[in-house]
This record gives C-alpha cells, sequence and structure tokens, in this order.
C-alpha cells in the first residue's frame, strides 16, 4: 500500500471509494445512495470554486479565527529535557475545539443545498456545540444527536448547544456513547434526507463525509506549515507531529500539508483504563478491518463481526473504528499509531496545565503523554509539535473527581 | 429451473393477490421460539425474510432493534441462523426463505463461507441491507452462481436510470422502499402516491416481481394489494415485544395477525 504523491490525501481512492483498495467506500442503505451522489456532486464543485473558497477563508479568518496560536511550550520543554516540545494550540479557535472548521464548512454547503435544517453527531460534545454555534451563525435549524451516557459527562457541551438553539437528542440504544450517536443520525439522515443535510462530526462514514471533515481541518496544517517555517527558518529534519486519534479528524488535519516531507506522524488512540481490557485504540490493538458506519476500517468487533464495547475517559476518543485514511496511513507507513491509557492522560493533563499556559481536554492530552513519554529520549536538535486540539473546560467534572481539583 | 422464490410469486399471480411476505429476526426472542415462529406463520405467508442481527443497525427502526437487541442477549450467532433454516427446511422444503442483514457479518464469516452455509441450510434468497448497487455487483454473481438470489432495494430516492440498471442486474424479486424511513416509521406517504411510484416502475420492468415494504400494517396493507409482495416486519417485531410484555405467546399472537393479514388482502 502506497500513498500517491501530489494527490492530496482525501483523493487516494479507487472509484469505490476505497482507499488502499481496503478502507473506506460507501455501504449504504439505498436510500441514501442518491443524497450521497448529490454531496459528493456538489462538493466536488464547491471545492473548485473561487467564491466557496473565499467564502470558506472570510469565515475561518473572521469567525473562526486563523491562524490558531503555535507556540513553544517552554517550561515543559525544560522539565523534560530532550526534544524542544510545541503546542498547536487550535483550542483558541472560536468555540474552544478543531471541530468549528468541518461545522463551518458542513453549514456553508448545506446553505448551498438550499437545506434549512442541519443534523449531527456527536461524543465529547464539541462536535455538537460548532455545530450548533455554527448553525446559528448561518441560520440554520439543528439537532444534534448524543448518547445518553456522554450527555451526563459532558455537560458544559450540551448546555453550550441548548443554548445555540439546537435540539439535542439523548441517544439511549447500545452503549450510549458516540457509535450510537452516529447511528441514530444516519437512521434520522435516512428518514428525512430530502430536506435535512447530514454532518458527520468526524472523518468516519460514507466516503463523503470524510472528505468534506478531512478537508475542512487541513486549515490546521496550512497554518502551522507557515509558522513552523516562520519558527525554524525551514521544515525541522527531525520533527515529529502528535495527535490524538478518536475518528481522527483533528490528526487529518493535523498532518495534512505535511505529508509529503519527511515529519513523522503519530497518532495516540485511547488505551482506556489501565487495568481495562476494553479500550478504543483499534489501530494500537491489531483489530479486524470491519465495515461501521458505512465504511470499511479497523475497527473492535467480535468474531461475528459485532461492533465491541469501547471505554476512555475521554468522550471524543471513545469510539470503536476509525477513520479509512488513518487505516490507509497506518498500511502505508506514513504514520504510526499508539495509545495512551486514561491514567497517562490524566497526568498529561496535570503536567501541562500546571507548567503551561494552556490546559488540554483530556483528548489533546492522550496526545501530550505519548510526546512527554518521547521527549526525554530525544535530542534537543529534535522538534516535537502536539496539536492541542481541544480545551479542558468540558471535561472539568471528571478531572475534579480522577484528581480531586481542577487546575487549568 | 425456476427458484421457489419465483414459483411462490407464480402461485399468488395465480391466485390473483400479493405474496404476503414476513420479517422476523432470527433468535428472536429465543432460538426455539424463533423456528416456531417460523413454522407456524409460513401457514399464512409466502415468503419469509429472516433477520440475522447486528448491532449496529444503521436503517433500522425501533422495533426490529429491539428484537436484534433481544435476539443478541440470547447469544445468537451465525451459526444458529443456519440452524433454525435448516431446521425450517426439513419441516417446510418449498417455502422460501430470504435472509436480510448488514454486510459486516457476512465480510467476517467470509463470502464464499457464508454462501456454503446459506446453501447447505437451504436459504432461497439474502438482502443485505448496506451493500448497495453496484458495489454488490461482485457478491450478487456468486449469488446467482449458487442459485441463490440477490434481492436488490429500490428507494424512493433512488433515480429511473439507477432503477433500469439495478433491475437489469436482479434476481427473482426486487424490493421497493415505500418512504424515506428506517423500517417500520409510520407509513407517511398515501399509498396511492406508493401504488404510482410502484406501477411506474413496473413499467421498466413489467416481469418482474415487484414488493414494497417499510411502513405496512393490518391498517394499510388492503391499500397496496395491487403490489406483486408486501413485506411485513416491523409490525410482527413489535407483536413480539407486546406478547413479552403481557406474558402472552408470541407465537399465537403472530399466527393471529398473519391470519388477518392474509384475509385483508386476498
Amino acid at each position: 500500500m502506497k500513498i500517491k504523491k501530489g494527490v492530496s490525501l482525501i483523493d487516494q481512492h479507487d472509484k469505490n471509494f476505497m482507499y488502499g483498495g481496503k478502507f473506506g467506500g460507501n455501504f449504504i442503505p439505498e436510500t441514501l445512495k442518491k443524497p450521497i451522489d448529490d454531496l459528493t456532486k456538489l462538493f466536488s464543485k464547491l471545492r473548485r470554486e473561487k467564491k466557496f473558497l473565499n467564502e470558506r477563508d472570510y469565515h475561518f479568518q473572521t469567525y473562526v479565527g486563523a491562524p490558531t496560536p503555535f507556540i513553544k511550550l517552554e517550561n515543559l520543554t525544560d522539565r523534560l529535557g530532550g526534544a524542544q516540545i510545541y503546542a498547536k494550540v487550535v483550542s483558541e479557535a472560536n468555540g474552544g475545539a478543531h471541530k468549528i472548521y468541518n461545522a463551518t464548512v458542513h453549514c456553508l454547503i448545506a446553505k448551498r443545498a438550499g437545506k434549512k435544517f442541519i443534523v449531527g453527531d456527536t461524543g465529547a460534545g464539541y462536535a455538537g456545540k460548532m455545530l450548533s454555534m455554527a448553525a446559528k451563525k448561518f441560520g440554520l435549524k439543528c439537532k444534534i444527536f448524543m448518547g445518553a451516557k456522554d450527555i451526563k459527562r459532558q455537560r458544559p457541551n450540551v448546555e453550550a448547544m441548548k443554548k445555540n438553539g439546537a435540539e439535542v437528542v439523548p441517544v439511549t440504544t447500545g452503549s450510549q456513547t458516540l457509535v450510537d450517536a452516529v447511528s441514530e443520525c444516519m437512521r434520522y439522515w435516512v428518514s428525512n434526507c430530502d430536506l435535512v443535510h447530514n454532518c458527520i462530526g468526524s472523518t468516519v462514514g460514507p466516503n463523503i463525509f470524510i472528505k468534506i471533515c478531512a478537508w475542512s481541518t487541513a486549515q490546521i496544517s496550512r497554518e502551522l506549515m507557515i509558522q513552523v517555517k516562520d519558527e525554524f527558518g525551514k521544515i525541522p529534519k527531525k520533527l515529529k507531529l502528535i495527535n490524538c486519534v478518536g475518528g481522527g479528524s483533528s490528526a487529518a488535519g493535523f498532518w495534512n500539508e505535511f505529508m509529503n516531507t519527511n515529519a513523522e506522524f503519530i497518532g495516540v488512540e485511547a488505551g482506556g483504563p489501565k487495568n481495562s481490557k476494553l479500550h478504543a485504540a483499534p489501530l494500537t490493538n491489531g483489530s479486524k478491518i470491519g465495515i461501521l458506519h458505512g465504511a470499511a476500517q479497523y475497527v473492535i468487533q467480535d468474531k461475528e463481526g459485532q461492533i465491541g464495547s469501547t471505554e476512555s475517559i475521554s468522550a471524543g476518543l471513545d469510539y470503536p473504528g476509525i477513520s479509512p485514511l488513518h487505516c490507509f496511513l497506518k498500511d502505508a507507513k506514513r504514520a504510526r499509531y499508539t495509545s495512551a491509557s486514561d491514567e497517562d492522560a490524566l497526568k498529561a493533563y496535570e503536567l501541562v496545565s500546571k507548567l503551561e499556559n494552556i490546559s488540554p481536554s483530556l483528548e489533546p492530552s492522550h496526545a501530550f503523554a505519548e510526546a512527554i513519554r518521547l521527549a526525554p529520549k530525544l535530542k534537543s536538535s529534535e522538534v516535537i509539535i502536539v496539536n492541542s486540539c481541544g480545551d479542558s473546560l468540558k471535561d472539568k467534572d471528571i478531572i475534579k473527581q480522577r484528581l480531586g481539583s481542577y487546575i487549568r | 429451473m425456476k427458484s421457489r422464490i419465483a414459483l411462490a410469486f407464480d402461485k399468488c399471480k395465480k391466485e390473483k393477490r400479493p405474496a404476503l411476505i414476513t420479517y422476523t429476526v432470527a433468535g428472536d426472542n429465543s432460538k426455539s421460539n424463533s423456528l416456531k415462529i417460523l413454522n407456524k406463520i409460513s401457514q399464512h405467508a409466502d415468503i419469509l425474510e429472516l433477520g440475522f442481527p447486528h448491532n449496529t443497525p444503521i436503517a433500522d427502526g425501533g422495533q426490529i432493534q429491539g428484537s436484534s437487541y433481544r435476539a443478541l442477549k440470547k447469544g445468537i450467532k451465525l451459526k444458529d441462523v443456519f440452524q433454525i433454516v435448516k431446521k425450517f427446511k426439513k419441516i417446510n422444503p418449498n417455502k422460501p426463505i430470504i435472509l436480510m442483514g448488514y454486510f459486516n457479518l457476512i465480510y467476517q464469516c467470509g463470502e464464499n463461507n457464508f454462501l456454503k452455509n446459506c446453501k447447505d441450510s437451504g436459504v432461497d434468497g439474502l438482502i443485505i441491507v448496506d451493500l448497495p448497487y453496484p458495489e454488490n455487483k461482485l457478491f450478487a454473481k456468486k449469488c446467482k452462481k449458487k442459485f441463490i438470489s440477490f434481492i436488490q432495494l429500490l428507494a424512493p430516492t433512488t433515480t429511473k436510470n439507477r432503477m433500469r440498471q439495478i433491475i437489469r442486474d436482479s434476481h427473482d424479486m426486487v424490493y421497493y422502499i415505500s418512504m424515506l424511513s428506517t423500517t417500520g416509521g409510520k407509513l407517511k406517504v398515501s399509498s396511492k402516491k406508493i401504488i404510482k411510484n410502484y406501477n411506474n416502475i413496473k413499467k421498466i420492468n413489467n416481469k418482474i416481481n415487484l414488493v414494497i415494504g417499510f411502513g405496512i400494517t393490518d391498517k394499510n396493507i388492503r391499500s397496496l394489494k395491487s403490489a406483486n409482495g408486501l413485506v411485513v416486519g416491523s409490525l410482527l417485531c413489535k407483536i413480539i415485544t407486546n406478547s413479552i410484555q403481557k406474558r402472552q405467546n408470541p407465537v399465537t399472537n403472530l399466527n393471529k395477525m398473519l391470519y388477518k393479514l392474509k384475509k385483508e388482502i386476498s
């Protein structure tokens, strides 16, 4: 399996929309074939249209806030005594996470498609919060599907969604987490695809949603490329870009522009509680390929093909599958994947929040855990950049409960 | 040689009525009850659809999700599904059985292995909810080689051109989804409109056996009886749910409903 040069990652699929012949595709009910075809055609037109690109850039600039800061974590670097550690502080984007890029683009597309109603799924609540924000801004009615368990553990984001006028629909089937929210949202779309635009919150699902999402989050690496060249004069010879992966949307965006450079990509999955067999790390733990939410991917499942349970302290990473793009990057050996446990992530959150002016949410704390593990082993000429793609505020309750106190 | 599915339609046409097609989930509410249900309702039904449950169904409504959940909780596995079919076929060798489900289970089982099991147990046809045309072409061919009908689906969103292609590549039976909905939604389109769409599809090829499903109940089945076949699924799953709640025998209650449905369309 190989990555083609000169073709953007999202376009490296065959005529059946499969990456590397094995991942992705459109395993969907017949009812969705036409809406997905229509959306595919519309997006392929829009991404080549000057006016649309200008619109996107304008909103990224004035609404999302571009560029998000790129900072050196001096204290963390000093403490660990190894590689130079930097952070791309994507959590400074409007709303506090990278999910705003995908949400904004989807609202722009929905407007072009003449839809007045947008629906989406959410795990950590960020995708939902951002979609509700963007929907409000662009005058669209909004409904968010969220697992009942996640509604309980990500209260601040739920409140934000409601404040933005979105209807939050609790999903009480299955594990009551992200996987069930995505299923329920797809079912809702099957029933209402004539009037409703669907925004899948990550680089998962039928091919077109993977494309739109990764195309949107690519803004992160477009900014970063300029910032890195400003800081170092060129791309450092030994550069590691570390990102957490749940569905994989922030990592896909964080790495995109660096695809044809020497930068090393490290994806960090949710390893779950230290003493639990459950996890949300299909790539690290060698899960088999299966079909989930319309796409072939490595997915946690049993022998029969029933989707398996996951466990992670981080709602945003608590998903049994992983973007087909990351399956492709793994098998093409362009990126490598590892996992961090709940405990590692909590420690990383604590250390970074204590030493630095940023406070990563539990999702990027998984990436910081890996950076903290690696940095002391590396030379000071080496550079690590972590995508700090979410803010800890939403995890206040969980952190307080686990660590006794919350610092930010 | 004509397939059992085609023969079932021939018989119904002779009797000037649509084929009555049922859907129940294998293993709901137990392996043995599931077999009893099939044996009983086959007295009234012409074709039996049997769902092999998946825990992440993206196109099923609440009733079928509930049935699937019950079956999975009881530990139903694919091998049990095939056992149920085999045992059923021993008693009812000529009654067509169609397995219906999601592709991941076939993918994990292996396409060839799955089809071999279908053949060995006597499965007549397959409906795979998330394997649309043209992605299903290769698999559909494999089915045909084993004399198993691969049943294609058409939806209200399917374009005319696409319908032509799908019908050209279909075997024995084509399934028209009545409305934009997951299974078991409330019928939100008038029967008249559904029949109009149905007739338009028949105009493409009058010879296909075209059945209508999704949202069909004892209340509306009569108004759709000009179709070649009508599928009732969620209603039956709901009867099982209600029977369990009221501590009644689901087999008896289902049999009553089937008798009523058959009467409505005869």
